[in-house]
């Protein structure tokens, strides 16, 4: 009896050790540089086609050109993937390569030493890419690269504007306002706007405040966090009073932004609405969300954010976000080599032709063909500045705070002061 | 349940009995029953207590260790380390440095957004258990009921709540939206003067997530006043309606008393349920518009995950611990106690 029950408690001190170890040390094969052989994790969120597809191609090309080269890619949902990057670089074991949106969240992974600085290997990419390259730099140091860069703009239904006898699109924020009236006279509702999801409605606040500010306030307010300029104040006054010539969709508060046919770019898609502002990933988005899985087809227009008269931003000023990769501190030099093929001319232009964002480096706009995406990729070019989204380029928590903000008025809970304070506490209490 | 308690009241009289009778019959495999045995066998008597008392443990080890080591780890350790965090300003990414002691506390419950999450929240335990308790006893009274296509109706109540929470919050956003089916129903039914913003009207929304969480939760309460029904004996109910009573007063006076020990369950999940009321709230409206339907899990999430505040992520956490721990225990203290006495307050045996 009493050696069995020894035994018992053996064996359950066992199981229970065994379950400890399980959790407590994960396996994984990067950075075991048995001999010349390498392992290279890389995370994306392109988890639907082409991408998926693209990637895995990607990675299958580098291995036959690396033959010591193993490379693990994995496919992860965007929301899910930038929680796990965030475990995982906490974690002994990070992937080596993985999506990185630059701005704010960069410079704290920065701050922390999770990434690799890349500088003095992609010089020569740097050149190619230009000033798309500028939010995955932290103080004048390179920690990633894009591989696409794309930016917002209103996308309309050309049929109903030529319904409602709008025949140019607006190029200021009046001839917006003309347009809106005429398109609400013809029946039609002007604009669609998802708040359920805050930062869709919080876009018109980034790209006024785009229009209000200069570059430099811009720029500064996103080092130091404070955001005292007037111009931030206007902003929000401007949005207010487009709010006030009530523009939207019936029940916009409610109303998602990519979530089936009643979704903001569901409504665009199958013409139950005029415009939308939005990124350039919207004709994808729509194309979804409509039975024949093409959204409007030809009669999907785009023309840039409008300029405000006497402003003092720059009318030709955009606004915009990209995704990129970044190598983790402790990834095998392998990882940037990746990370230049990546960039080279040969994959971006492919990476263009799956029509699933804008390529960064110089000469490979031959693959873009599709009409919009040309407009996109001219207006990205001959910007004077593109802006990083301002939730991403203020980081997580005073963006946050900022789409909550902008969300609020949108509900007719807050003024443009409302929103300057909000961030502004929102940053004392990083 | 209640039969439990009609037996209870049998026990007792058994164990009014005289004491003889009680230990003539030794039970067996009871290690603390001491049969009257002369004092030269006492010693031996108490080597084999011990001895099975020492097999008890071991058993208890092999069968509790397992359990109680991955509920340590992967319950308690992170219990304790949010508590930990919670202390500290950190965002996730680096080492925690900067401890600022209580101010996460602080910071929360002075947030007016927080101070209203806490207010949604018992709103939705307060209304839950008012809406949801009279309809489920009503519809399970009913469905008690021998009736034709009764095992038929009873699946139809349940299947609300066997849908996943993801899978029902999606459909009812696509249902509420302006214009959409639910309107169309509304107006077809000549209704269409009742039609609302549902999701997009900040005093509309939250009675409507208050709809859509008792369609949802129902089910699991009619369920369980089901199961107590069986419980309860039919005897009873014969007996007084052989005494003159209708059917609404054996209702009201032996099967809702009976009942009670399931009401009482039932409202201490539900409350528990409502205090961490999450999915549905997140997927229909992210806590909004405006923060109308926040509740403290979509406020945690908010700024946990999406503004990347850990340490006061964590804060909120313990926050919403500690509220629902001090209810559960004021519940179980005075509102259970009646139902659990001598399974949980007192050492059996």
């Amino acid at each position: 009896m009493n050696r069995r029950s020894t035994r018992l408690v053996a064996l359950a001190t066992a199981a229970g050790l065994a379950v400890a170890a399980l959790s407590g040390c994960s396996t994984g094969g990067t950075n075991a540089a048995a001999g010349d052989d390498v392992t290279l994790t890389w995370w994306h969120n392109g988890t639907g086609e082409p991408l998926n597809g693209f990637w895995q191609d990607v990675a299958t090309e580098f291995e036959e050109a690396h033959p010591n080269v193993t490379i693990e890619v994995t496919a992860v949902q965007n929301e899910e993937l930038k929680t796990k990057v965030a475990v995982a670089l906490q974690s002994n074991n990070p992937p080596d390569l993985f999506q990185q949106w630059g701005g704010g969240q960069m410079n704290d992974q920065v701050a922390a030493g999770k990434l690799l600085d890349v500088s003095d290997d992609v010089a020569e990419e740097l050149e190619a890419i230009g000033g798309s390259a500028a939010g995955w730099q932290v103080d004048g140091k390179t920690y990633g690269l894009p591989f696409s860069m794309g930016i917002s703009g209103f996308w309309y239904n050309k049929a109903l504007f030529e319904q409602a006898g709008i025949t140019e699109a607006p190029s200021t924020v009046d001839e917006l306002n003309d347009a809106v009236d005429k398109l609400k006279t013809a029946g039609i509702t002007p604009i669609v706007v998802g708040a359920k999801d805050k930062w869709p409605a919080a876009h018109y606040w980034y790209w006024l405040a785009l229009r209000s500010c200069g570059q430099d306030v811009l720029q500064d307010a996103g080092k130091d966090l404070v955001f005292d300029d007037e111009c931030f104040t206007e902003a929000g006054e401007e949005l207010q009073s487009f709010i006030d010539t009530e523009p939207f969709q019936e029940g916009f508060l409610g109303t998602s932004a990519q979530q089936g046919a009643t979704s903001s770019a569901g409504l665009l898609a199958n013409g139950n609405a005029a415009m939308e502002l939005m990124g350039h990933w919207q004709p994808g988005v729509m194309g979804g969300l409509t039975e024949d899985g093409k959204g409007l087809g030809d009669d999907l227009g785009w023309f840039p954010f409008p300029a405000i008269a006497g402003a003092d931003g720059a009318a030709d000023a955009m606004l915009g976000g990209g995704d990129g990769y970044s190598c983790s501190a402790s990834a095998p030099p392998e990882c940037v080599e990746l990370l230049k093929y990546i960039s080279s001319v040969d994959v971006q232009t492919r990476f263009a032709e799956t029509g699933a964002g804008l390529p960064v480096t110089a000469g490979s706009e031959s693959g873009v063909t599709d009409p919009n995406m040309v407009a996109l990729l001219e207006a990205r070019n001959d910007a004077s500045y593109v802006q990083l989204w301002l939730d991403i380029a203020y980081g997580n928590n005073v963006g946050g705070a900022l789409n909550d903000a902008v969300a609020n008025m949108f509900a007719g809970q807050g003024t443009a002061e409302d929103i300057v304070t909000a961030m502004n506490d929102a940053a004392a209490q990083q | 349940m209640s039969s439990n308690q009609f037996v209870r009241h049998t026990d007792n009289d058994q164990s009014g009995l005289p004491a003889g009778r009680a230990s003539a019959r030794p039970a067996p495999g009871r290690a603390d029953v001491v049969p009257d045995s002369p004092t030269t066998r006492e010693a031996e008597g108490l080597q084999h207590k011990r001895r099975n008392r020492r097999r008890g443990r071991g058993e208890i080890v092999l069968f509790a260790g397992p359990a109680l080591v991955v509920y340590l780890l992967f319950v308690m350790v992170p219990v304790g380390l949010a508590g930990y965090y919670g202390f500290f300003k950190w965002n996730g990414i680096g080492p925690l440095t900067d401890f600022v002691g209580l101010d996460n506390y602080v910071r929360a419950l002075s947030d007016p957004v927080f101070i209203g999450a806490i207010g949604h929240n018992f709103f939705f335990v307060i209304a839950s258990l008012l809406v949801q308790g009279p309809i489920a006893i009503g519809i399970a009274l009913l469905l008690n009921r021998p009736m034709r296509g009764r095992s038929f109706f009873r699946v139809l109540v349940f299947v609300p709540y066997v849908l996943s929470e993801v899978i029902a919050g999606v459909a009812w956003l696509l249902l509420l939206q302006p214009n959409g089916p639910f309107d169309a129903l509304l107006t077809s039914l000549g209704l269409g003067d009742a039609v609302q913003l549902w999701l997009g009207d900040p005093t509309i929304v939250l009675w409507t997530m208050l709809a859509v969480i008792s369609w949802k939760y129902i089910g699991f309460a009619i369920i369980l006043f089901l199961a107590g029904l069986q419980g309860v004996p039919e005897e009873l109910a014969e007996a007084a309606q052989i005494d003159g009573a209708s059917w609404w007063q054996i209702q009201r006076h032996i099967t809702i008393p009976l009942l009670g020990p399931t009401i009482r369950i039932w409202a201490f999940l539900s409350i528990i349920g409502s205090l961490q009321l999450f999915d549905l709230v997140w997927i229909m409206t992210g806590g909004g518009p405006a923060n109308a339907t926040s509740t403290m899990a979509t406020y945690m999430i908010n700024f946990g995950f999406t503004r990347s505040q850990y340490g006061y992520g964590s804060a909120v956490a313990v926050i919403l611990f500690i509220i629902s721990f001090a209810i559960a225990i004021v519940y179980q203290r005075f509102v259970l106690r009646r139902d659990t006495e001598g399974a949980l307050t007192r050492r059996v045996g």
